[in-house]
């Protein structure tokens, strides 16, 4: 069974339709690119996936997005427990005010999952080790998260979504705004990551794409055009309109 | 559609594939023709030529890398710039085939002439023209025509059975032959290599157009 699995999905701001149609399969474990010209919907579905659009005024989604069989759009569903286990990750890292170490307890703390005091720096450890940043930052647990580099920062930021031990990731264009050095430790992690979750991760960068997820799926005027194994579709898509966006003829 | 940068790279690197081709079949025309004629200054062409043609190789290679690390191709643009890269070795030990098959001629033009062996000009101009299809399917992205190409090698196979016997038979019956109808056995030999290699080609014609990949594959003739 697929660990995400999106049906018929349409989505609204207000009366416009941002996304027509939407049906995929995302595996567990798996790491899917999502590529596409600005304003292709890409963002906008990533974000149905935890419900983020929730809190934008006068959006509207229809059809269903099934997370381990269970429907997210029903209105029963308890949001904080989905956003919970679906985490998020941003284009530009945004700690909070707060230590390195505070950043990444904050979540565990208001999700009441820890028990104790060293249980709660057992967990942050684990959540830095795991975004590849406790040995850039262990010996300055309790200095602030703005004196990191970008790239560190935006590793905090993927420490902090796992520390409330999340099963999916979504990343929105992480490493847009790094040096291809931070940008290259964040794609290593993305791969690291995979045996533990999976992750959607939105990108412009289509050679990003290419190296780090294993399928890819192409967006264009909110509509799915192609959603393949990402080898095929950078070396013999489907359609034409996929060869023409990742050779670089339009968008 | 508007050209992209990339299109202006990968023209000229077609053309440049497509001259290193038109100097193999020259040089594999002017091998026979050398070899038909008995004309060792014809031959000596083909060897002096062959130096242009590894100057051609490395300067495709060159442009080939290039075009990879500058601008990253993708899908049908990848595919043309791999096959262009993996062509361009094979037109060269084609090439260098040709250069072989120039020395043999040198060798037995100092020897008294031989009679005419007519399966020797069937392998040579089915060579030649499978050569000049494969050539005309890489550059059309014909991978039908390219598939049909490969068939004609079964052609050459045969003939190079029956000059094989027929230059055997010959030595057998007169040892004075020997030094000549052993060159011809390289002669060949070579244009039966020749045949494998327009078959690698039109294996990476079928790549290019299609995206599939026949090369060791059973099903391919």
């Amino acid at each position: 069974m697929s660990k995400i699995s999106v049906t018929d999905l349409d989505f609204f701001y207000g009366k416009v339709q941002a996304l027509h149609n939407i049906s995929i399969e995302i595996p567990q474990n798996e790491v899917i690119a999502f590529i596409g010209p600005s304003g292709c919907g890409k963002s906008t579905f990533l974000r149905t996936l935890n419900r983020m659009n929730d809190t934008i005024p006068n959006t509207r989604a229809d059809g269903t997005i099934l997370i381990d069989g269970a429907n997210i759009n029903d209105p029963k569903t308890d949001v904080v427990a989905l956003r919970r286990k679906v985490g998020m990750v941003f284009q530009k890292s945004n700690p909070f005010p707060k230590s390195i170490f505070d950043n990444v307890a904050y979540g565990i703390q208001i999700n009441g999952i820890h028990s104790d005091k060293a249980d709660l720096a057992v967990r942050v450890e684990k959540a830095l080790t795991d975004a590849a940043l406790w040995n850039e930052v262990k010996d300055r647990l309790n200095t602030s998260a703005f004196g990191l580099s970008g790239g560190q920062q935006q590793r905090l930021c993927i420490a902090r979504a796992l520390a409330v031990q999340p099963e999916v990731i979504l990343m929105d264009e992480p490493a847009s705004a790094l040096d291809p050095m931070a940008t290259q430790k964040i794609e290593e992690l993305v791969v690291e990551l995979k045996s533990q979750y999976t992750i959607v991760i939105v990108t412009h960068n289509m050679q990003q794409a290419a190296r780090v997820s294993d399928k890819t799926a192409f967006f264009m005027l909110g509509k799915l055009v192609e959603y393949n194994p990402t080898d095929k579709m950078f070396t013999n898509p489907n359609e034409k309109l996929t060869e023409d966006y990742i050779t670089g003829r339009f968008g | 559609m508007e050209k992209r940068i990339i299109d202006q790279q990968l023209d000229t690197l077609r053309d440049k594939v497509l001259l290193l081709g038109g100097k193999a079949e020259s040089a594999v025309q002017r091998a026979m023709t050398a070899l038909a004629t008995r004309d060792s200054k014809l031959a000596e062409v083909v060897l002096e030529d062959d130096k242009i043609i590894n100057q051609m190789e490395l300067e495709i290679d060159r442009m080939s890398v290039e075009i990879i690390a500058l601008y990253q191709p993708a899908a049908h643009d990848l595919r043309l710039v791999i096959s262009v890269a993996k062509i361009t070795p094979v037109l060269e030990r084609l090439a260098d085939h040709a250069g072989n098959i120039a020395e043999a001629v040198l060798i037995i033009n100092n020897e008294p002439e031989l009679p005419q062996y007519p399966d020797l000009k069937i392998m040579s101009d089915a060579a030649a023209e499978m050569l000049r299809n494969a050539l005309d399917a890489f550059i059309a992205e014909d991978g039908e025509a390219a598939r049909k190409i490969i068939l004609e090698d079964k052609k050459i196979d045969a003939s190079y059975k029956k000059v094989f016997g027929e230059l055997i038979g010959g030595i057998i019956n007169d040892p004075t032959t020997t030094t000549s109808a052993a060159q011809l056995l390289f002669v060949a030999k070579h244009l039966e290599r020749i045949g494998d290699y327009v078959k690698d080609i039109c294996e990476l014609t079928v790549y290019l157009a299609e995206a599939s990949i026949i090369k060791h594959s059973p099903n391919k003739d």
